[in-house]
Protein backbone atom coordinates (compact mmCIF):
# COMPACT_ATOMS: atom_id res chain seq x y z
CA UNK A 1 0.00 0.00 0.00
CA UNK A 2 1.35 3.43 -0.96
CA UNK A 3 1.36 6.11 1.68
CA UNK A 4 -0.97 8.96 0.88
CA UNK A 5 -0.22 10.92 4.03
CA UNK A 6 3.03 10.89 5.97
CA UNK A 7 3.19 12.79 9.22
CA UNK A 8 6.59 13.08 10.90
CA UNK A 9 7.17 14.51 14.37
CA UNK A 10 4.58 17.31 14.37
CA UNK A 11 3.99 19.32 17.54
CA UNK A 12 1.84 22.23 18.64
CA UNK A 13 2.07 24.29 21.78
CA UNK A 14 -0.54 26.85 22.89
CA UNK A 15 1.12 28.93 25.60
CA UNK A 16 1.76 26.49 28.44
CA UNK A 17 -0.24 23.68 26.88
CA UNK A 18 1.51 21.15 24.69
CA UNK A 19 -1.54 20.15 22.64
CA UNK A 20 0.26 17.79 20.25
CA UNK A 21 3.78 16.54 20.75
CA UNK A 22 5.99 14.67 18.34
CA UNK A 23 3.28 12.70 16.55
CA UNK A 24 4.17 10.55 13.52
CA UNK A 25 2.04 8.16 11.46
CA UNK A 26 1.28 7.12 7.90
CA UNK A 27 -2.01 6.73 6.10
CA UNK A 28 -2.17 4.38 3.13
CA UNK A 29 -4.10 4.90 -0.08
CA UNK A 30 -7.60 3.46 0.25
CA UNK A 31 -7.31 3.16 4.02
CA UNK A 32 -9.73 4.22 6.73
CA UNK A 33 -7.58 5.38 9.63
CA UNK A 34 -9.29 6.05 12.94
CA UNK A 35 -8.13 8.61 15.48
CA UNK A 36 -9.34 8.18 19.05
CA UNK A 37 -8.40 9.45 22.47
CA UNK A 38 -9.99 10.90 25.61
CA UNK A 39 -11.37 14.46 25.57
CA UNK A 40 -8.59 17.00 25.26
CA UNK A 41 -6.15 14.46 23.82
CA UNK A 42 -5.38 16.76 20.87
CA UNK A 43 -7.34 15.00 18.12
CA UNK A 44 -8.91 18.07 16.54
CA UNK A 45 -5.65 19.98 16.95
CA UNK A 46 -3.94 17.19 15.01
CA UNK A 47 -6.55 17.61 12.24
CA UNK A 48 -5.98 21.35 12.26
CA UNK A 49 -2.26 20.75 11.84
CA UNK A 50 -2.73 18.30 8.98
CA UNK A 51 -5.02 20.59 6.95
CA UNK A 52 -3.06 23.75 7.74
CA UNK A 53 -5.43 25.64 10.04
CA UNK A 54 -2.54 25.68 12.53
CA UNK A 55 1.14 25.74 11.62
CA UNK A 56 3.12 22.95 13.22
CA UNK A 57 5.94 23.98 15.55
CA UNK A 58 8.13 21.15 14.24
CA UNK A 59 8.13 18.17 11.90
CA UNK A 60 6.83 17.65 8.37
CA UNK A 61 3.62 16.61 6.66
CA UNK A 62 3.68 15.05 3.19
CA UNK A 63 0.52 14.43 1.18
CA UNK A 64 0.32 12.59 -2.14
CA UNK A 65 4.04 13.03 -2.73
CA UNK A 66 4.10 16.76 -1.87
CA UNK A 67 5.41 18.48 1.22
CA UNK A 68 2.43 20.40 2.60
CA UNK A 69 4.03 21.57 5.85
CA UNK A 70 3.00 25.15 6.52
CA UNK A 71 0.52 25.38 3.64
CA UNK A 72 -2.75 27.20 4.25
CA UNK A 73 -6.05 25.27 4.37
CA UNK A 74 -7.22 26.58 0.97
CA UNK A 75 -4.00 25.38 -0.69
CA UNK A 76 -4.33 22.01 1.01
CA UNK A 77 -7.87 21.54 -0.36
CA UNK A 78 -6.66 22.33 -3.86
CA UNK A 79 -4.19 19.44 -3.52
CA UNK A 80 -7.01 17.05 -2.58
CA UNK A 81 -7.26 17.04 1.20
CA UNK A 82 -10.72 18.08 2.43
CA UNK A 83 -12.23 18.06 5.92
CA UNK A 84 -15.38 18.44 7.96
CA UNK A 85 -15.77 20.30 11.24
CA UNK A 86 -16.66 18.78 14.58
CA UNK A 87 -18.75 21.83 15.43
CA UNK A 88 -20.67 22.19 12.17
CA UNK A 89 -20.07 25.40 10.24
CA UNK A 90 -22.72 25.75 7.55
CA UNK A 91 -22.72 28.96 5.50
CA UNK A 92 -26.03 29.79 7.14
CA UNK A 93 -27.32 32.50 4.86
CA UNK A 94 -26.94 30.30 1.79
CA UNK A 95 -28.96 27.34 0.56
CA UNK A 96 -27.83 23.75 1.06
CA UNK A 97 -27.06 23.52 -2.66
CA UNK A 98 -25.02 26.73 -2.65
CA UNK A 99 -22.99 25.45 0.29
CA UNK A 100 -22.01 22.37 -1.70
CA UNK A 101 -21.37 24.41 -4.86
CA UNK A 102 -18.81 26.40 -2.85
CA UNK A 103 -17.07 23.11 -2.04
CA UNK A 104 -16.98 22.08 -5.71
CA UNK A 105 -15.99 25.50 -7.07
CA UNK A 106 -13.04 25.93 -4.75
CA UNK A 107 -12.02 22.29 -4.35
CA UNK A 108 -9.37 20.20 -6.09
CA UNK A 109 -10.87 20.56 -9.56
CA UNK A 110 -11.81 24.25 -9.14
CA UNK A 111 -14.94 23.62 -11.16
CA UNK A 112 -16.88 26.27 -13.02
CA UNK A 113 -20.28 27.29 -11.62
CA UNK A 114 -22.05 25.07 -14.13
CA UNK A 115 -19.96 21.96 -13.41
CA UNK A 116 -20.11 22.67 -9.70
CA UNK A 117 -23.90 22.67 -9.78
CA UNK A 118 -23.95 19.21 -11.38
CA UNK A 119 -21.38 17.91 -8.91
CA UNK A 120 -23.28 19.40 -5.98
CA UNK A 121 -26.58 17.80 -6.99
CA UNK A 122 -24.81 14.46 -7.40
CA UNK A 123 -23.15 14.68 -4.00
CA UNK A 124 -26.38 15.79 -2.28
CA UNK A 125 -28.10 12.74 -3.75
CA UNK A 126 -25.34 10.60 -2.36
CA UNK A 127 -25.48 11.92 1.19
CA UNK A 128 -29.27 11.92 1.20
CA UNK A 129 -29.88 15.66 1.20
CA UNK A 130 -31.20 15.97 -2.36
CA UNK A 131 -34.70 16.87 -1.17
CA UNK A 132 -33.32 19.72 0.97
CA UNK A 133 -31.17 21.25 -1.78
CA UNK A 134 -33.08 24.53 -1.86
CA UNK A 135 -33.73 25.01 1.82
CA UNK A 136 -31.57 27.33 3.86
CA UNK A 137 -28.56 25.63 5.46
CA UNK A 138 -29.66 27.23 8.73
CA UNK A 139 -32.90 25.18 8.67
CA UNK A 140 -31.22 21.76 8.68
CA UNK A 141 -31.23 19.51 11.74
CA UNK A 142 -27.90 18.61 13.34
CA UNK A 143 -27.83 15.35 11.39
CA UNK A 144 -28.54 17.32 8.22
CA UNK A 145 -25.76 19.78 8.98
CA UNK A 146 -23.30 16.92 9.54
CA UNK A 147 -24.24 15.48 6.18
CA UNK A 148 -23.83 18.91 4.64
CA UNK A 149 -20.30 19.06 6.07
CA UNK A 150 -19.53 15.74 4.41
CA UNK A 151 -21.21 16.80 1.15
CA UNK A 152 -19.20 20.02 0.92
CA UNK A 153 -15.96 18.16 1.54
CA UNK A 154 -16.85 15.46 -1.00
CA UNK A 155 -17.74 18.05 -3.64
CA UNK A 156 -14.09 19.16 -3.51
CA UNK A 157 -13.28 15.74 -5.07
CA UNK A 158 -10.63 14.94 -2.46
CA UNK A 159 -8.13 12.08 -2.34
CA UNK A 160 -8.23 12.17 1.45
CA UNK A 161 -11.14 13.16 3.65
CA UNK A 162 -10.72 14.18 7.29
CA UNK A 163 -13.93 13.50 9.22
CA UNK A 164 -14.14 15.14 12.62
CA UNK A 165 -16.82 13.36 14.68
CA UNK A 166 -19.45 13.09 11.99
CA UNK A 167 -21.38 10.54 14.07
CA UNK A 168 -21.63 12.51 17.31
CA UNK A 169 -25.17 13.55 18.14
CA UNK A 170 -26.80 11.27 15.58
CA UNK A 171 -29.44 8.67 16.41
CA UNK A 172 -28.80 4.96 15.67
CA UNK A 173 -30.55 5.06 12.26
CA UNK A 174 -28.59 8.12 11.21
CA UNK A 175 -25.36 6.51 12.44
CA UNK A 176 -26.09 3.48 10.28
CA UNK A 177 -26.65 5.66 7.22
CA UNK A 178 -23.48 7.64 7.86
CA UNK A 179 -21.43 4.46 8.25
CA UNK A 180 -22.59 3.12 4.90
CA UNK A 181 -21.82 6.52 3.39
CA UNK A 182 -18.27 6.44 4.77
CA UNK A 183 -17.74 2.94 3.41
CA UNK A 184 -19.05 3.98 -0.01
CA UNK A 185 -16.70 6.98 0.02
CA UNK A 186 -13.76 4.66 0.61
CA UNK A 187 -14.94 2.29 -2.10
CA UNK A 188 -15.02 5.31 -4.41
CA UNK A 189 -11.24 5.60 -4.00
CA UNK A 190 -11.11 8.25 -1.27
CA UNK A 191 -9.03 7.54 1.81
CA UNK A 192 -10.52 8.53 5.16
CA UNK A 193 -8.95 9.79 8.36
CA UNK A 194 -11.61 10.04 11.06
CA UNK A 195 -11.97 11.16 14.65
CA UNK A 196 -14.77 9.36 16.44
CA UNK A 197 -16.10 8.76 19.91
CA UNK A 198 -18.73 6.21 18.88
CA UNK A 199 -16.49 3.23 19.66
CA UNK A 200 -18.48 0.50 18.03
CA UNK A 201 -18.54 2.42 14.76
CA UNK A 202 -14.86 3.29 14.66
CA UNK A 203 -13.84 -0.26 15.62
CA UNK A 204 -15.85 -1.64 12.72
CA UNK A 205 -14.92 0.99 10.15
CA UNK A 206 -11.21 1.51 10.68
CA UNK A 207 -8.45 -0.53 9.10
CA UNK A 208 -6.10 0.85 11.72
CA UNK A 209 -6.45 3.20 14.67
CA UNK A 210 -4.14 5.85 16.08
CA UNK A 211 -4.66 6.62 19.77
CA UNK A 212 -3.71 9.98 21.25
CA UNK A 213 -3.48 10.85 24.93
CA UNK A 214 -2.31 14.21 26.27
CA UNK A 215 -0.99 15.10 22.83
CA UNK A 216 1.14 11.99 22.41
CA UNK A 217 0.56 8.96 20.25
CA UNK A 218 0.24 6.00 22.60
CA UNK A 219 -0.80 3.33 20.12
CA UNK A 220 -1.20 2.65 16.42
CA UNK A 221 -2.66 -0.72 15.49
CA UNK A 222 -5.64 -2.54 13.97
CA UNK A 223 -8.82 -2.16 16.10
CA UNK A 224 -8.62 -5.65 17.61
CA UNK A 225 -5.17 -4.93 19.02
CA UNK A 226 -5.91 -1.41 20.15
CA UNK A 227 -8.64 -2.53 22.57
CA UNK A 228 -6.19 -4.88 24.26
CA UNK A 229 -3.41 -2.32 24.53
CA UNK A 230 -2.75 -1.62 28.21
CA UNK A 231 -1.80 2.04 27.63
CA UNK A 232 -5.03 2.68 25.74
CA UNK A 233 -7.17 1.09 28.43
CA UNK A 234 -5.39 3.09 31.08
CA UNK A 235 -5.83 6.33 29.14
CA UNK A 236 -9.56 5.78 28.91
CA UNK A 237 -10.37 4.11 32.18
CA UNK A 238 -7.50 4.88 34.48
CA UNK A 239 -6.62 1.29 35.53
CA UNK A 240 -4.14 -0.71 33.48
CA UNK A 241 -5.50 -4.07 34.66
CA UNK A 242 -9.20 -3.26 34.40
CA UNK A 243 -9.64 -5.51 31.38
CA UNK A 244 -8.45 -8.51 33.34
CA UNK A 245 -10.53 -7.56 36.35
CA UNK A 246 -13.65 -7.24 34.20
CA UNK A 247 -12.94 -10.59 32.58
CA UNK A 248 -12.49 -12.14 36.03
CA UNK A 249 -15.82 -10.75 37.15
CA UNK A 250 -17.73 -12.28 34.27
CA UNK B 1 -26.49 35.00 -19.04
CA UNK B 2 -26.58 38.70 -18.21
CA UNK B 3 -29.05 39.40 -21.04
CA UNK B 4 -31.59 37.07 -19.47
CA UNK B 5 -31.63 38.89 -16.16
CA UNK B 6 -34.46 41.41 -15.84
CA UNK B 7 -32.49 43.67 -13.53
CA UNK B 8 -29.85 44.17 -16.22
CA UNK B 9 -32.46 45.71 -18.50
CA UNK B 10 -33.93 47.73 -15.65
CA UNK B 11 -30.49 49.24 -15.05
CA UNK B 12 -30.22 50.25 -18.70
CA UNK B 13 -33.69 51.76 -18.62
CA UNK B 14 -32.85 53.65 -15.43
CA UNK B 15 -29.69 55.05 -17.04
CA UNK B 16 -31.59 56.00 -20.20
CA UNK B 17 -34.27 57.80 -18.19
CA UNK B 18 -31.64 59.65 -16.17
CA UNK B 19 -29.87 60.69 -19.37
CA UNK B 20 -33.03 61.76 -21.17
CA UNK B 21 -35.12 63.53 -18.49
CA UNK B 22 -33.08 66.69 -17.85
CA UNK B 23 -32.34 67.24 -21.55
CA UNK B 24 -36.03 67.70 -22.02
CA UNK B 25 -36.43 71.48 -21.85
CA UNK B 26 -32.79 71.86 -20.78
CA UNK B 27 -33.71 71.39 -17.12
CA UNK B 28 -30.39 72.12 -15.39
CA UNK B 29 -31.89 72.00 -11.89
CA UNK B 30 -33.18 68.49 -12.46
CA UNK B 31 -29.80 67.49 -13.88
CA UNK B 32 -28.09 68.67 -10.69
CA UNK B 33 -30.56 66.69 -8.59
CA UNK B 34 -30.11 63.55 -10.64
CA UNK B 35 -26.33 63.73 -10.69
CA UNK B 36 -26.35 63.64 -6.88
CA UNK B 37 -28.64 60.62 -6.96
CA UNK B 38 -26.31 58.95 -9.47
CA UNK B 39 -23.26 59.60 -7.29
CA UNK B 40 -25.11 58.21 -4.26
CA UNK B 41 -25.91 55.08 -6.25
CA UNK B 42 -22.29 54.72 -7.39
CA UNK B 43 -20.93 55.02 -3.85
CA UNK B 44 -23.58 52.78 -2.30
CA UNK B 45 -23.44 49.98 -4.84
CA UNK B 46 -19.65 49.79 -4.60
CA UNK B 47 -19.82 49.94 -0.82
CA UNK B 48 -22.27 47.04 -1.07
CA UNK B 49 -19.50 44.91 -2.61
CA UNK B 50 -17.65 45.18 0.71
CA UNK B 51 -20.47 45.30 3.27
CA UNK B 52 -23.22 43.34 1.55
CA UNK B 53 -21.23 40.79 -0.42
CA UNK B 54 -18.13 40.23 1.71
CA UNK B 55 -19.34 41.21 5.18
CA UNK B 56 -16.65 43.80 5.82
CA UNK B 57 -17.88 47.20 7.01
CA UNK B 58 -15.93 50.01 5.40
CA UNK B 59 -16.40 53.34 7.21
CA UNK B 60 -13.86 55.04 4.98
CA UNK B 61 -15.33 54.30 1.59
CA UNK B 62 -15.48 58.01 0.73
CA UNK B 63 -11.67 58.04 0.66
CA UNK B 64 -11.76 56.44 -2.80
CA UNK B 65 -14.08 59.16 -4.10
CA UNK B 66 -11.95 61.95 -2.68
CA UNK B 67 -8.64 60.49 -3.84
CA UNK B 68 -10.10 59.91 -7.30
CA UNK B 69 -11.09 63.57 -7.35
CA UNK B 70 -7.59 64.65 -6.37
CA UNK B 71 -5.76 62.44 -8.87
CA UNK B 72 -8.19 63.44 -11.63
CA UNK B 73 -7.99 67.16 -10.94
CA UNK B 74 -4.23 67.03 -10.65
CA UNK B 75 -3.94 65.34 -14.06
CA UNK B 76 -6.41 67.76 -15.67
CA UNK B 77 -5.19 71.03 -14.21
CA UNK B 78 -1.45 70.53 -13.66
CA UNK B 79 -0.79 68.00 -16.43
CA UNK B 80 -3.51 69.26 -18.82
CA UNK B 81 -5.03 65.82 -19.47
CA UNK B 82 -8.40 65.33 -21.10
CA UNK B 83 -11.26 64.50 -18.68
CA UNK B 84 -11.81 60.87 -19.69
CA UNK B 85 -8.21 59.55 -19.51
CA UNK B 86 -7.71 61.54 -16.31
CA UNK B 87 -10.78 59.98 -14.69
CA UNK B 88 -9.82 56.46 -15.78
CA UNK B 89 -6.25 56.93 -14.58
CA UNK B 90 -7.61 58.18 -11.26
CA UNK B 91 -9.67 54.97 -11.03
CA UNK B 92 -6.69 52.74 -11.73
CA UNK B 93 -4.35 54.62 -9.39
CA UNK B 94 -6.81 54.57 -6.49
CA UNK B 95 -7.60 50.88 -7.08
CA UNK B 96 -3.91 50.00 -6.92
CA UNK B 97 -3.51 52.01 -3.74
CA UNK B 98 -6.56 50.23 -2.28
CA UNK B 99 -5.03 46.87 -3.15
CA UNK B 100 -1.95 47.86 -1.18
CA UNK B 101 -3.99 49.10 1.81
CA UNK B 102 -6.25 46.07 1.54
CA UNK B 103 -3.44 43.55 1.83
CA UNK B 104 -2.50 45.28 5.08
CA UNK B 105 -5.77 46.04 6.84
CA UNK B 106 -7.81 43.07 5.59
CA UNK B 107 -5.90 40.82 7.97
CA UNK B 108 -8.15 42.40 10.58
CA UNK B 109 -11.69 41.19 11.08
CA UNK B 110 -14.99 42.58 12.30
CA UNK B 111 -14.84 45.75 14.37
CA UNK B 112 -11.05 45.94 14.05
CA UNK B 113 -11.28 46.16 10.28
CA UNK B 114 -14.01 48.79 10.54
CA UNK B 115 -11.81 50.86 12.86
CA UNK B 116 -8.86 50.51 10.50
CA UNK B 117 -10.92 51.91 7.63
CA UNK B 118 -11.56 55.05 9.71
CA UNK B 119 -7.80 55.18 10.22
CA UNK B 120 -7.22 55.00 6.47
CA UNK B 121 -9.63 57.89 5.92
CA UNK B 122 -7.97 60.04 8.59
CA UNK B 123 -4.47 59.20 7.39
CA UNK B 124 -5.21 59.98 3.76
CA UNK B 125 -6.92 63.23 4.68
CA UNK B 126 -3.97 64.25 6.86
CA UNK B 127 -1.55 63.37 4.08
CA UNK B 128 -3.45 65.30 1.41
CA UNK B 129 -3.87 68.32 3.71
CA UNK B 130 -0.10 68.56 3.84
CA UNK B 131 0.76 67.60 0.28
CA UNK B 132 2.32 70.55 -1.52
CA UNK B 133 1.55 69.40 -5.09
CA UNK B 134 -2.14 69.08 -4.31
CA UNK B 135 -2.44 72.50 -2.75
CA UNK B 136 -2.46 71.37 0.89
CA UNK B 137 -5.56 72.45 2.80
CA UNK B 138 -6.63 74.99 0.17
CA UNK B 139 -6.91 72.30 -2.49
CA UNK B 140 -6.99 72.75 -6.25
CA UNK B 141 -9.13 74.71 -8.70
CA UNK B 142 -10.09 73.74 -12.21
CA UNK B 143 -8.83 76.43 -14.56
CA UNK B 144 -11.16 77.77 -17.19
CA UNK B 145 -9.02 76.33 -19.99
CA UNK B 146 -9.68 72.80 -18.72
CA UNK B 147 -13.23 73.03 -20.04
CA UNK B 148 -12.06 73.96 -23.53
CA UNK B 149 -11.44 70.41 -24.88
CA UNK B 150 -15.04 69.56 -23.98
CA UNK B 151 -16.48 72.52 -25.88
CA UNK B 152 -16.65 75.10 -23.09
CA UNK B 153 -18.13 74.98 -19.57
CA UNK B 154 -21.77 74.57 -20.54
CA UNK B 155 -21.07 71.63 -22.79
CA UNK B 156 -18.56 70.17 -20.32
CA UNK B 157 -21.20 70.02 -17.57
CA UNK B 158 -23.54 68.01 -19.77
CA UNK B 159 -20.73 65.67 -20.88
CA UNK B 160 -19.76 65.12 -17.27
CA UNK B 161 -23.36 64.39 -16.41
CA UNK B 162 -23.64 61.68 -19.07
CA UNK B 163 -20.34 60.18 -17.94
CA UNK B 164 -21.54 60.02 -14.33
CA UNK B 165 -24.74 58.29 -15.50
CA UNK B 166 -22.59 55.79 -17.41
CA UNK B 167 -20.48 55.14 -14.30
CA UNK B 168 -23.69 54.63 -12.33
CA UNK B 169 -24.92 52.02 -14.82
CA UNK B 170 -21.49 50.32 -14.81
CA UNK B 171 -21.48 50.19 -11.01
CA UNK B 172 -24.83 48.42 -10.91
CA UNK B 173 -23.88 46.05 -13.75
CA UNK B 174 -20.60 45.26 -11.97
CA UNK B 175 -22.51 44.33 -8.81
CA UNK B 176 -24.94 42.28 -10.83
CA UNK B 177 -22.14 40.45 -12.63
CA UNK B 178 -20.24 39.60 -9.45
CA UNK B 179 -23.43 38.43 -7.73
CA UNK B 180 -23.82 35.24 -9.75
CA UNK B 181 -20.15 34.62 -10.51
CA UNK B 182 -17.76 32.19 -8.91
CA UNK B 183 -15.87 35.15 -7.49
CA UNK B 184 -19.10 36.39 -5.90
CA UNK B 185 -19.79 32.96 -4.45
CA UNK B 186 -16.38 33.07 -2.79
CA UNK B 187 -17.19 36.49 -1.32
CA UNK B 188 -20.56 35.29 0.03
CA UNK B 189 -18.80 32.31 1.61
CA UNK B 190 -16.37 34.70 3.32
CA UNK B 191 -19.31 36.80 4.54
CA UNK B 192 -21.07 33.78 6.05
CA UNK B 193 -18.05 32.22 7.77
CA UNK B 194 -14.57 33.21 6.73
CA UNK B 195 -12.76 30.31 8.40
CA UNK B 196 -15.13 27.75 6.91
CA UNK B 197 -14.68 29.39 3.49
CA UNK B 198 -10.90 29.03 3.76
CA UNK B 199 -11.22 25.36 4.69
CA UNK B 200 -13.46 24.93 1.63
CA UNK B 201 -10.66 26.31 -0.54
CA UNK B 202 -11.45 30.03 -0.86
CA UNK B 203 -8.30 32.16 -0.86
CA UNK B 204 -9.87 34.71 1.46
CA UNK B 205 -6.88 37.06 1.71
CA UNK B 206 -6.70 37.45 -2.05
CA UNK B 207 -10.46 37.70 -2.56
CA UNK B 208 -10.86 40.39 0.07
CA UNK B 209 -7.97 42.43 -1.31
CA UNK B 210 -9.39 42.19 -4.84
CA UNK B 211 -12.91 43.23 -3.86
CA UNK B 212 -11.60 46.10 -1.72
CA UNK B 213 -9.63 47.28 -4.75
CA UNK B 214 -12.52 46.75 -7.18
CA UNK B 215 -14.88 48.66 -4.88
CA UNK B 216 -12.49 51.62 -5.14
CA UNK B 217 -12.37 51.89 -8.95
CA UNK B 218 -15.71 53.38 -10.02
CA UNK B 219 -16.08 55.66 -6.97
CA UNK B 220 -12.65 57.10 -7.82
CA UNK B 221 -13.70 57.66 -11.45
CA UNK B 222 -16.88 59.32 -10.20
CA UNK B 223 -14.82 61.49 -7.85
CA UNK B 224 -12.68 62.73 -10.71
CA UNK B 225 -15.78 63.56 -12.75
CA UNK B 226 -17.66 65.26 -9.91
CA UNK B 227 -14.85 67.45 -8.63
CA UNK B 228 -14.15 68.48 -12.21
CA UNK B 229 -17.79 69.44 -12.51
CA UNK B 230 -17.68 71.34 -9.22
CA UNK B 231 -14.53 73.16 -10.34
CA UNK B 232 -12.57 72.72 -7.13
CA UNK B 233 -11.49 70.26 -4.45
CA UNK B 234 -10.14 70.57 -0.92
CA UNK B 235 -9.54 67.99 1.81
CA UNK B 236 -12.63 68.80 3.84
CA UNK B 237 -15.08 68.29 0.96
CA UNK B 238 -13.15 65.42 -0.64
CA UNK B 239 -13.01 63.29 2.50
CA UNK B 240 -16.26 64.13 4.20
CA UNK B 241 -16.70 61.49 6.87
CA UNK B 242 -20.46 62.07 7.03
CA UNK B 243 -20.85 60.98 3.42
CA UNK B 244 -19.20 57.67 4.29
CA UNK B 245 -21.67 57.14 7.11
CA UNK B 246 -24.62 58.17 4.98
CA UNK B 247 -23.54 55.59 2.41
CA UNK B 248 -24.01 52.93 5.07
CA UNK B 249 -27.45 54.31 5.94
CA UNK B 250 -28.45 54.21 2.25
CA UNK B 251 -27.26 50.63 1.91
CA UNK B 252 -29.08 49.43 5.02
CA UNK B 253 -32.23 51.27 4.00
CA UNK B 254 -32.36 49.66 0.56
CA UNK B 255 -31.13 46.23 1.58
CA UNK B 256 -27.48 45.23 1.85
CA UNK B 257 -26.28 42.40 -0.35
CA UNK B 258 -28.72 43.21 -3.16
CA UNK B 259 -28.07 45.28 -6.28
CA UNK B 260 -31.57 46.74 -6.39
CA UNK B 261 -31.39 47.57 -2.69
CA UNK B 262 -28.23 49.62 -3.03
CA UNK B 263 -29.79 51.67 -5.84
CA UNK B 264 -33.17 52.08 -4.16
CA UNK B 265 -31.71 53.06 -0.78
CA UNK B 266 -29.33 55.54 -2.39
CA UNK B 267 -32.05 57.11 -4.52
CA UNK B 268 -34.58 57.46 -1.70
CA UNK B 269 -32.13 58.69 0.89
CA UNK B 270 -30.49 61.18 -1.46
CA UNK B 271 -33.85 62.71 -2.39
CA UNK B 272 -34.85 62.89 1.27
CA UNK B 273 -31.55 64.50 2.18
CA UNK B 274 -31.81 67.09 -0.58
CA UNK B 275 -35.29 67.96 0.57
CA UNK B 276 -34.21 68.31 4.20
CA UNK B 277 -31.08 70.31 3.37
CA UNK B 278 -33.00 72.83 1.30
CA UNK B 279 -35.99 73.06 3.59
CA UNK B 280 -35.51 76.12 5.82
CA UNK B 281 -36.78 74.48 9.01
CA UNK B 282 -35.18 71.07 8.77
CA UNK B 283 -31.77 71.73 7.26
CA UNK B 284 -29.90 71.20 10.52
CA UNK B 285 -31.83 68.03 11.17
CA UNK B 286 -30.90 65.77 8.33
CA UNK B 287 -28.29 63.77 10.26
CA UNK B 288 -30.70 63.28 13.14
CA UNK B 289 -33.15 61.84 10.66
CA UNK B 290 -30.42 59.69 9.07
CA UNK B 291 -29.59 58.24 12.48
CA UNK B 292 -33.22 57.59 13.33
CA UNK B 293 -33.76 55.97 9.95
CA UNK B 294 -30.77 53.67 10.43
CA UNK B 295 -32.04 52.59 13.85
CA UNK B 296 -35.53 51.94 12.52
CA UNK B 297 -34.27 49.91 9.56
CA UNK B 298 -31.95 47.76 11.68
CA UNK B 299 -34.67 47.21 14.26
CA UNK B 300 -37.68 46.64 12.01
CA UNK B 301 -36.35 45.50 8.63
CA UNK B 302 -32.75 44.28 8.90
CA UNK B 303 -32.86 43.27 5.25
CA UNK B 304 -33.89 46.79 4.22
CA UNK B 305 -36.65 47.55 1.75
CA UNK B 306 -35.62 44.74 -0.59
CA UNK B 307 -35.39 42.26 2.29
CA UNK B 308 -38.91 43.30 3.23
CA UNK B 309 -40.03 42.74 -0.35
CA UNK B 310 -38.45 39.26 -0.31
CA UNK B 311 -40.44 38.42 2.78
CA UNK B 312 -43.70 39.62 1.25
CA UNK B 313 -43.10 37.97 -2.11
CA UNK B 314 -40.38 35.32 -1.97
CA UNK B 315 -40.44 34.81 -5.72
CA UNK B 316 -39.32 38.39 -6.33
CA UNK B 317 -35.85 37.15 -5.31
CA UNK B 318 -35.29 35.80 -8.82
CA UNK B 319 -36.07 39.10 -10.52
CA UNK B 320 -35.06 41.82 -8.07
CA UNK B 321 -31.51 40.68 -7.29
Amino acid sequence: MNDLLQVRGISKRFGGLQAVSDVSFNLGEGEILGLIGPNGAGKTTLFNLVNGVFKSDAGTIAFWGKDITGRSPDQVVHLGLARTHQIVRPLSGMSVLENVIVGACFGREKQSMREARTTALEVLERVGLADRANSSARALTLAGKKRLEVARALAARPKLLLLDEVLAGLNPTEIGQMISLILSIRDGGVSVFMIEHVMQAIMNLSDRIVVLNLGRKIAEAPPAEVVKNADVVEAYLGFPDIVDKLRGAQ
Amino acid sequence: MMLRRPLFWMILVLAAVFAWLPQHGNNVALREDLILVAVAIILTSNLNLMIGYTGYVNFGHIVFYGLGGYVGLYLMTVRSWHLIPAALTAGVAVSLLALLFGLGILRLRGAYFALATIGVLEAVQAFVSNFESWGRSTGMYVSFESYAPLGGPKHALWSTYFLVIAVMALSLILSLGIRRSKFGLGLFAIREDEDAAIVLGVNATLYKAIIYSVSAFLPAVAGALMFFKNGMIDPSIAFEYMLSLEGIVMLMLGGQGTVAGSALGAGLYERLRSYLLTSPRLSAFHLVIAGALLLLVIRLAPGGLIGWLYRLAPRSREVIE
